[in-house]
């Protein structure tokens, strides 16, 4: 349990150092830039305290927000997937999940992809509409949505499997 | 009572969530009207911190790019200095005796940023030198933005390419005038709009400040018309324009000081009521 809880915290400030110092200035072909940092809620431990869940996830969207300028889109992408996380559990872990008994380490490749895209795209889309804050560019919002999207996916699938090494 | 207890106990997660996320859309409503962005900004001791010291690191691996910009800019302002015709020999000892409408500080950008629809930079300077909201932030090659909140030592600069963004400009060589904003699209092109349909406008014409904002003063170049059309009601054009200032490449900045801004808006303010 200790050892969760130190690495959990260490994540929660490196992924932070990393989104503002590397990730927010990749801007690749103007504007697709990968959103990594949603990997803390992504991996916070599957038996937990819901608020206090809820508020880490806060924070840590705050602290983006402080970085970047951009008011409160991060804060409030990030605790709705907080919020609706256990829906995308039970989605694509099914049995796994309702038993209690995953880790993510130990999970079929599939279905961990499954999770991860569902996670970053609902993330991606909030804080996109939120970040352009108007329905008639909804093109641009979808279009930002699918390419961050994928560059974020990739990059997170690719993370998790560098850093798994010490299963079973 | 007991009933309205237990409610709360059992949907406190999502009360928690409400919450979090009502106030998470509150800051994202503020950022998006001007100069409201009071609690959520990068000027601040920790924020500012980390991004000084990157850039310390950073700015090492633009030195070449930005020694160019800076040679251009010296080769224009001599160039200008010996082709001036009229030559004066009573030269001022000290400029700082002297009544200045205008005072300019050097700053370096720490945090550029152009990718968002509402960009904000952060720039080395602030309160503790004399920086306060609404003075005017230019480059060696034209107009970059307008400070916004402040700390002691950082300020925030609202970025020309911000949809919240409103600065205005006028042709170079006649005198209508227009209001320039971004429509969020790309980081060359802002728009002008809001200029009367009787200008002559040819593709190729250069857009500057018209001086009328009290922020800036009039002729800071802005960039060249790229195409223009008629609005929908075909009373104003809408111009595009393609900036001078490449946004996506800024270090070294002049941050303009109007010092008779406080008189200024004294006068508008007492003929307004």
């Amino acid at each position: 349990m200790n050892k969760e809880l130190s690495s959990n915290i260490v994540r929660f400030f490196v992924l932070i150092l990393i989104q503002v110092l590397i990730g927010n200035h990749i801007n690749f072909l103007g504007y697709v830039n990968p959103y990594i940092y949603i990997l803390f809620v992504t991996l916070f431990p599957v038996k937990n305290n819901r608020a206090l869940f809820l508020f880490l996830s806060f924070l840590l969207g705050l602290t983006i927000d402080l970085f970047t300028d951009s008011g409160g889109v991060h804060a409030a992408s990030c605790v709705f997937i907080a919020y609706v996380r256990p829906v995308i559990l039970k989605f694509s872990f099914g049995m796994q999940y309702e038993h209690q008994t995953m880790r993510f380490n130990a999970v079929e490749f599939g279905s961990k992809l499954t999770y991860i895209a569902l996670i970053t795209l609902i993330h991606h889309l909030i804080l996109f509409y939120l970040e352009i804050f108007s329905i008639s560019k909804i093109i641009l919002i979808l279009q930002k949505t699918l390419f961050s999207g994928i560059f974020t996916i990739l990059l997170c699938v690719l993370i998790t499997i560098i850093f798994s090494r010490n299963t079973k | 009572m007991q009933q309205i207890i237990n409610f709360i106990i059992r949907n406190k997660t999502f009360l928690l969530f409400l919450l979090l996320f009502s106030l998470s859309i509150v800051f994202t409503i503020q950022s998006h009207s001007y100069h409201k962005s009071k609690f959520i900004n990068s000027a601040n001791f920790l924020t500012g911190g980390v991004y000084n010291s990157i850039n310390n690191l950073s700015e090492y691996f633009s030195l070449k790019s930005q020694n160019e910009i800076l040679v251009e800019e010296n080769n224009r302002l001599k160039s200008i200095l010996y082709n001036s015709k009229n030559e004066k020999d009573n030269v001022l000892i000290d400029s700082t005796t002297y009544d200045a409408k205008y005072n300019v500080t050097t700053a370096s950008i720490i945090k550029n940023s152009y990718s968002l629809t509402d960009n904000v930079l952060l720039i080395n300077k602030g309160r503790n030198d004399s920086i306060k909201q609404d003075f005017g932030v230019v480059s060696s090659k034209g107009l970059i933005g307008i400070t916004s909140e402040t700390n002691n030592n950082y300020a925030n600069v609202i970025s020309i390419l911000n949809t919240t963004s409103n600065i205005s400009a006028q042709l170079k060589k006649t005198n209508h005038f227009g209001s320039l904003t971004w429509n969020g699209d790309s980081p060359e092109i802002v728009q002008l709009t809001d200029v009367e349909k009787i200008a002559p406008i040819v593709e190729g014409d250069t857009i500057i400040t018209s001086g009328r904002s009290s922020i800036f003063p009039k002729g800071i170049p802005i960039g060249i018309v790229d195409n223009f059309k008629l609005d929908e009601a075909e009373n104003y054009y809408e111009i595009n324009v393609k900036l001078f200032n490449d946004m996506t490449n800024l270090e070294h900045v002049h941050i303009i000081k109007n010092n008779d801004i406080e008189e200024i808006t004294n006068l508008l303010n007492s003929t307004n009521e």
